[in-house]
This record gives structure tokens, sequence and C-alpha cells, in this order.
């Protein structure tokens, strides 16, 4: 009976212990980062890129301040509107403020006629425009930028 | 880049699961869930096993059968979330699966405690397992049918003060209506009588005032923050913003006053607070919620009977021991408690009719005394998990209305939780209160299972990839157009 009774309490922090592993294993999923490290990602994406190649998208500045979005070659919408890849609640951005896409193997950023204009470092964004490594996006009070 | 291996792609049937295809996919972890979902059956048919071995009851192959069946619940409901919402949590359904069965198996265990018992009127124990069982299974529809025909969280902001209306009107319905439809059951109103079907509106009322509570904060937070930018270094809230924070405390008083439910109005108030604070990021909220709650509390005691004999039970039970509405129950709870020590007396070999209540408000001291402190530990690290994945859904989830309602959901369950664990250990005074998953309840367990599908979907809607935005064609609307200068012809 004693041993019953341990051997039970013993399942159940096991139990515990295996959620927690998923909860681990499962933490950077939802950020983003951990979507790139799986190999189905990696290697469609060593092919089609060099290693130089954005990966995801992080907000630096904003009220979204730390979110990640991992680019997988769709492109992104960004603006107040409700299907946006990255909603802003800001009262400085229109509803849809600016897209993000990828043509060959760059991304270029081209604002969708915002009220408050799109700035890719101090510039102005009026055509599409090619984003580099690293460089700040300016929209309303968010700045993006895209990473490796 | 040494990131970390998901724990169910060491089992074959999860990695087949997880990662079919090797093109742009993401994860769904479903196969996990499953795998988890068998543990937590697993465990379930053995407690069930050992409770039935330490009542000297003949095992049969019976226990075996009703295990699988349980298995086959969860499997359907797991069925459902991989239909209707793929991209869900894979620890919340387990977490949730294994409460469930524990508390089922808890409640049929004092069942066979109470068999044959002969209560003072003449009544014998009418056993309560079986019906909660079937509660269980239109829960678990419930959640399936949550999940079916609510594709979109945001849905429900759409919604938000028809909402609001029917969870007040829920919350408040038992404390105004007249004896015979809701009657006082063990000192509170807060049934409703509908033949021989008892409902309690209040949880449901939780789950409505949240959604309400969720819409109207992001609907009216943009005006917030300009008001927050505009007052620069005045830390407190404008005088006309406290409006809802003092409409929640009129209600919570109210839910008090009328229902004599200390537990209900508590955890309401605890909600608004914490949407308050999620949606404001401002602790000047909770500063002023907590004060105006101390204070009605105060002034409660000093109107109400029933909440004096409540402080007075808390603050020294045993002295109250043989008082009507006195300390007996806290006290055996405690004696309960106790009894189980570290390792627990062992499942079935308790004695959980000395508890009173044993199978709804206590029923954590069951627990306690039955798998000790240990036991215990685990199980409120199950329900930690679940409120983790509740709050990491919201986190991630891109709008604002969903984290703040998967914020607020995953709280509530934690702060009821903390609520009856509190209660029943006396750290605070005891409220009557369900814990969720766990006690016996048919009104309770519903309202669960539906927080637990709207969970998932938020989880879903978090971890989803991105669907592919239509290319629309551009029409700048004529007041964006660019002047053009027309040049009049010569």
């Amino acid at each position: 009976m004693q041993l019953t009774r341990a051997g039970f309490l013993v399942l159940l922090w096991l139990f515990v212990l295996a959620a927690l592993r998923v909860v681990r294993s499962d933490l950077y999923a939802a950020s983003g980062l951990r979507a790139s490290g799986l190999p189905g990602f990696r290697r469609s994406e060593k092919s089609a890129r060099g290693s130089k190649a954005p990966r995801q998208l992080v907000v630096t500045h904003g009220a979204l301040t730390g979110t990640r979005i991992s680019l997988d070659g769709r492109p992104i919408l960004i603006g107040r509107a409700d299907d946006s890849t990255l909603v802003l609640d800001d009262d400085f951005a229109s509803t849809r403020h600016a897209r993000l896409s990828m043509r060959g193997t760059d991304w270029y950023v081209e604002d969708l006629g915002s009220t408050n204009g799109t700035y890719l470092d101090r510039a102005k964004v009026t055509a599409p425009l090619r984003v580099p490594l690293g460089t700040p996006i300016r929209i309303g009070k968010t700045v993006i930028e895209l990473r490796s | 880049m040494g990131s970390p291996v998901p724990a169910g792609e060491g089992s074959p049937g999860a990695s087949a699961a997880t990662n079919t295809s090797p093109g742009l996919k993401a994860p769904t972890r479903r196969g996990t869930e499953l795998v988890m979902l068998s543990f937590a059956a697993g465990l379930v048919t053995l407690a069930l096993i050992l409770v039935e071995l330490n009542q000297e009851r003949s095992l049969s192959l019976r226990i075996l059968y009703l295990g699988l069946a349980y298995l086959g619940l969860f499997a359907c409901a797991h069925l459902a979330v991989r239909r209707w919402a793929p991209y869900a949590d894979p620890a919340i359904l387990p977490c949730v699966a294994l409460l469930n069965g524990l508390g089922l198996v808890v409640i049929h265990r004092i069942d066979l405690a109470l068999e044959g018992t002969v209560f003072p009127d003449g009544s014998t124990w009418d056993p309560v397992a079986f019906k909660q069982v079937i509660w269980t299974g239109i829960g678990l529809l419930m959640f399936a049918a949550t999940l079916k025909f609510l594709p979109d969280h945001r849905m429900l902001a759409r919604f938000g003060y028809t909402f609001g209306l029917v969870g007040l009107v829920a919350l408040l319905l038992p404390g105004v209506l007249p004896g015979f439809i809701a009657p006082t059951i063990n000192g509170a109103k807060i049934w409703l009588r509908i033949g021989p079907l008892s409902l309690q509106p209040g949880e449901f009322a939780k789950i409505l005032l949240m959604v309400f509570f969720a819409a109207f904060l992001v609907s009216k937070r943009d005006l917030f923050t300009v008001a927050g930018r505009r007052f620069l270094g005045m830390d407190l809230p404008r005088a006309r913003d406290l409006g809802p924070l003092f409409a929640a405390w009129g209600v919570t008083v109210a839910v008090m006053v009328l229902q004599k439910d200390l537990g209900s109005s508590l955890l309401f108030f605890g909600i608004v607070l914490v949407l308050l604070y999620i949606a404001t990021e401002r602790a000047a909220w909770v500063v002023l919620g907590l004060g105006l709650f101390a204070g009605g509390a105060v002034i409660a005691w000093k109107l109400f009977n029933h909440v004096q004999q409540r402080v007075a039970n808390w603050q020294d039970p045993i002295a109250r021991y043989d008082m009507i509405g006195g300390g007996y129950q806290i006290s055996q709870s405690l004696f309960g408690l106790a009894t189980g020590g570290i390792g627990g007396a062992g499942l079935g070999a308790g004695r959980p009719e000395m508890i009173p209540e044993a199978n709804t408000d206590f029923i954590t001291a069951v627990i306690g005394e039955e798998l000790g402190f240990v036991g215990f530990a685990a199980l409120l690290l199950v329900y930690m998990v679940f409120a983790l994945r509740g709050l990491r859904g919201a986190i991630s989830v891109r709008d604002s209305f969903g984290k703040l309602l998967g914020g607020g959901l995953a709280f509530a369950v934690c702060f009821q939780v903390f609520i009856v664990v509190g209660g029943v250990t006396k750290l605070i005074p005891m409220t009557g209160i369900t814990a969720p998953f766990l006690s016996y309840g048919g009104s309770s367990l519903l309202a669960n299972y539906i927080l637990v599908a709207l969970l998932l979907r938020i989880s879903a809607a978090a971890r989803a990839p991105q669907r592919v935005a239509k290319p629309k064609p551009q029409q700048p609307a004529i007041a964006d157009q660019h002047t053009v200068m027309v040049e009049r012809p010569k």
C-alpha cells in the first residue's frame, strides 16, 4: 500500500514535469524564435536565401516593444485594421499603414497611403524601398526593424 | 541553434503528427497534447484503482473500461481541438483533463465513504459521481460547440454590451427572485431552481462580464492613454474615468448583500481590477480598487452578521467549534489536512466523511488529506501550468481584446483557486466557492469548460501562422487623394 501511495505521487509529479517540459519547448514557438529553428524552416530558407537573409521582424519602440514576427516570405501588413499582421494600437497609425513584402531575396517597405507617413531610417517612404537588416522603420510611435 | 526538443517528439505518434510536412508549416503540437492526455487518463485510472483497492472493493475489468471511456471522452475533445483550433496550446487540455478526472475520482470516493449514511432528517446519501460524469460529458460538448461556433474570439467583442447586460442580470437574478425559484442553500442565495435542475448563473456571468469588460476597455483605451498623456506626472486617474470602477464596486457590494455570497463578490471584483490593470498598466487602479474593497469589506463586516461569523471562524475556528454556523467546517478541514501530513493517507484511505461539504467547497481538503502536501502541491502546480499557458496565449495574441480576455480568464481560474484553497487552509476567511474542475457542480463545470474553449481559441489565434493577406487593390479614399492642379484651358 505504501508503495502504491508513493508511486501515485511520483506519477503525479511526473505529469507536472512533463507539462512543464511542453511549456519549455514551447516558450519560443509563440514568439517566432523557435519556428526559425525548426529543421523544415531552416532547410527551405537556406536554399531560398543566403544566411544573412532577414528571418524576423522585431518591434523596438512603442506599445508592442518586444513583439517578434517570423518572416516566411508572405507580405506583412501593418496598421490598425484587425486583420493586419502587426496590429497597431496607435493614434498616429492609419488603418492600413504600410506593407513589407519580399521580392527576390530582399524585403521592401511601402506606404499604403497613410496619414502620418512611414519613415525608413530618416527618409519618408513614398515608393517601395529596400529594407536593409537592422534599419529602423518608423510608423507612428512604433519602430520596427528586420533581423536575421 | 540549440533549440530544445519538444517533449512529444520522442514518441513515434507525436513526431508524425507535429511536423508532417517539411514545408512552411508551424508545428501544431497536437500529438504532444494526445500523449499528455493519455498520461492524464492513465493517472486518473490509477487513482480509481487505488481508491477501489483501499476501500477493499473487488477490482474488475469495469475500472479499465471506465478509464478507457474517460480517455475516449477527452479524445473526442482532442479531435474537436484538432479540427476547429489546430494551433491551440497543447498543455491546457491535458491539465484540465487531469483536474477533472481527479475530481471525479475524489467525488466517487466521497460517495463510497458516505454510502448508507442516514442524515438527521431521514434521507440517505445520494451518490453524485455519476451525475458529475454526465456533467463532464455535457461540459465537453459545450467545449466543442464553443470551438466550432466561435472561429475567431474577436467576434465576442461585437456583442460586448449585450454580454455585459445578460451577465449582470444573471449575476443579480438569484438575489432578487423570490425564494421558491431561488432558494437559499447553505446561507447563500445563488441558485436558480427550474424543475429538477439547479443552476448557478453566477458562474456563467463571470465569463459574460469578462467579455464585456475586455470589449469595453479595448474600445475606451485610446481615451485613457490620451488622457494620461495630457496629465503627465499625475498618477491618479481622472474622476470620471473612475465610473467603471465604482460601478463594479457597487455590483460587488450588491452581490454581497443580496446573495450573501462573499466568494463570488471577491472573485468578481478581483477580475475587474486585474482587467483594468492589464488595460492601463497603472498600479494606481489596483491600489484604489483594493482600498475601495477594504472599505467595503469593513462596512460589510460591521453591518452583516454572516460576515462577522465568517471572520470569527477564520480567526479561531476551534474555539467556535460547537456553535451553530461556527468553526466546525474549517476545523474539520484543518484536521483532515493535518491527518494527511506530507505524504497523505493514500487515495481511498482517508476519512473524507468527517469533512462537511466534502465534494464541493472542501474538496481540496479531501485531496490534501489523501494525497498529502506533496500531492496537493502537484495539483496546485497543474493549475499553475494551466494559468501560465493561458497568460502565454494572452501575451502572444496580436489583438488587444484577445490579450485582455485571455489574461482575465486565466487570472479568474487562478484567483478562484486562491480563494477556495486559501479558505480551506485558513489563510483567508472561508467563502463558499467551487474549485474549478474539481468540485461537484454542473454550472461550475460547464462554465469552466466554456472558459477553457475560449482560452484555447485565443491561444490558437496566437500560435497560428499568419494568414496570407489578400492583396486588395488599393484605392485611396477621395479625401486622401493628392491634390492635382488642373490648369484652366487657355
